[in-house]
């Protein structure tokens, strides 16, 4: 089924000419509004009446997630703050999160995205979704929430955590949806098979909705064998709105972006040009509709190609292929975007370290592991056990406070950590997603 | 009497100790007394050494994280009821001790003790 075919399955003409004028009129808003963008537009000698259509997309200049922390909290609204009814939060590298303000128009425009990707995975109300990612400042919880609302699903708002309980309310209301990342929905399908008085056959689920946080083909095959489901991508980032941006179909053939509010560039990341489809490069969106917070051709440093190929399926939306890595070191773990600067920045904020640390992730039955092996300075392995003790949990307590996950915090002795001639090797990812 | 001991931290590895022990008998240094305190990743080795600078040049050099701490060392006979009475000052005076370990020498027991205020446990187990 489809949720918008008028939208959807628009032909390429007119979705030009809708896209075109979007364009025109968000950067005008844009300029108009927001402060740092209008003089970066003058800086680059650029006025509203410039662009005409789509095609002149070109000529703008960049939005970076460096600009959204620049001018946090809220320098980046476009909006009046009265006209502003949601926040959001990611979190960002140096404490601060970044925070997206949404409008009731952008809330009805996120959840039309989440209502298509929903849709284009046969679900309908006659469905009971469970979403079990976590609700709060993090977009996925209430973004599926509202999307699912949106298309008359029956929804259960599980959030994340109390496995056991998420399973008795997934047999007992006879579930057929679910929504998380895809980390705890491995965890979900193992706790579904080891534990006492549950099994897959008493389950009545058909699809899973996952996302934000990258999977692979295996891990597919994996989930949809485990839970007898089929299994859907749904692609989003807090800056250009959250879930929903785009989704896969029934062909499970790349992620449909919703390009008619979320236009998508590849460029280089190196020389800043844009990218023919089916060449590989940095992922860049432009929020068409948004009021809250636009974002213009904002770098989501995600790697990736877009085909326009006509899908089989119908709708006219480019497709975006798998997310093949970063141009920054960002990493997902357990769902939460994490740089490695700052986990050092808070090492930093303790005199006893020595600054030389190393970051382990790996995935160990299903879930993201994270330790983090620590140095100090060699006079501060003090000789006082419960002083090296409280050491430890005040790193471990700050950490989790920045960036959101617990770690499991080794302190080691001085020269333990390898050392690099060149480029500090601080993180080893050793998950095989 | 005030003397020095030396503090290492070891993480909880096979084979950790055996260095130090090696490293100390390469450099000709004696071990007089040592105790360990462990959590579940590092242990804190505790030691006296004959010589204690020649011990933290030798571990140094072989990249140990080894500090000089000072600590209390009490002396009294190896009989029943020795201890005691030094116990008894220390608490009667609020001395809150840290940790502390023991070891006997021919007919003598000496203590080890590390409190927040040496110098006044040293004054006091002196009268």
């Amino acid at each position: 089924m489809i949720w918008n075919p008028e939208k959807e399955c628009a032909s390429r003409e007119e979705l030009h000419r809708l896209q075109s004028e979007r364009l025109v009129n968000i950067v005008k808003y844009t300029y108009d509004n927001v402060k740092f963008y209008h003089e970066r537009m003058d800086a680059c000698g650029v006025k509203p009446s410039d662009i005409r259509s789509i095609d002149d997309i070109g000529m703008l200049p960049f939005m970076t997630k460096q600009d959204l922390r620049d001018y946090y909290p809220t320098e980046t609204f476009a909006a009046p703050m009265s006209e502003i009814v949601r926040f959001h939060a990611s979190s960002g590298t140096t404490g601060k999160p970044i925070v997206a303000g949404y409008t009731r128009n952008d809330l009805d425009n996120w959840s039309e995205g989440v209502a298509r990707c929903l849709t284009a995975y046969g679900l309908s109300k006659h469905d009971i979704i469970q979403i079990s990612y976590g609700y709060g400042l993090f977009t996925g919880g209430l973004g599926a929430h509202e999307g699912a609302t949106k298309v008359g699903c029956s929804v259960l708002p599980a959030s994340s955590g109390n496995t056991s309980k998420q399973l008795l309310l997934m047999k007992d209301l006879g579930v057929t949806a679910l929504c998380c990342t895809p980390s705890y929905a491995l965890f979900l399908a193992e706790s579904l098979h080891s534990t006492p008085g549950f099994s897959p056959d008493q389950m009545n689920l058909k699809v899973g909705i996952f996302g934000a946080e990258p999977w692979s083909e295996n891990m597919r095959a994996e989930l949809e064998d485990k839970l007898g489901i089929k299994a859907y991508d749904i692609y989003g980032l807090t800056e250009v709105s959250g879930p929903g941006v785009g989704g896969e179909c029934e062909y499970q053939d790349g992620t449909h972006i919703w390009e008619d509010m979320f236009y998508p560039e590849i460029i280089d990341p190196n020389t800043c040009r844009p990218l023919d489809y089916g060449q590989t490069g940095e992922l860049v969106f432009t929020t068409l509709l948004k009021e809250g917070m636009p974002v213009i051709r904002y770098r989501t440093r995600d790697l990736t190609h877009l085909n326009a190929d006509r899908c089989r399926c119908g709708r006219t939306m480019v497709r975006m292929g798998k997310i093949m890595g970063r141009t920054d070191d960002m990493l997902i773990v357990r769902g939460v975007n994490v740089f490695p600067s700052q986990i050092e920045s808070v090492i930093l904020e303790f005199a006893e370290c020595s600054g030389q640390y190393l970051i382990t992730i790996d995935r160990i039955n299903n879930n993201d592991t994270f330790q983090l092996d620590l140095e100090l300075r060699p006079d501060c392995y003090s000789d006082n056990m419960s002083r090296m003790e409280n050491l430890k949990k005040e790193i471990v307590g700050r950490l989790a406070s920045v960036i959101g996950l617990k770690c499991d915090l080794h302190i080691v002795e001085p020269g333990n950590i390898e050392r690099s001639c060149g480029k500090a090797k601080h993180v080893a990812d050793l998950r095989k997603i | 009497m005030i003397i020095q001991q030396l503090s290492i931290f070891v993480q909880n590895k096979i084979g950790r100790f055996t260095e130090v022990t090696n490293i100390l008998g390469q450099a000709g240094v004696n071990m007089e007394a040592f105790t360990v305190s462990e959590n579940s990743d590092f242990g804190i080795l505790r030691l006296i050494v004959d010589d204690t600078q020649r011990a933290v040049d030798a571990l140094r050099a072989a990249n140990f994280a080894v500090n000089i701490t000072d600590v209390v060392c009490l002396d009294c006979a190896d009989t029943p009821g020795s201890i005691a009475p030094f116990m008894n000052i220390l608490s009667r005076e609020g001395v809150s001790i840290e940790y502390m370990y023991a070891f006997t020498m021919g007919d003598r027991s000496r203590i080890v003790i590390r409190t927040d205020d040496l110098e006044r446990c040293d004054r006091l187990i002196s009268e």
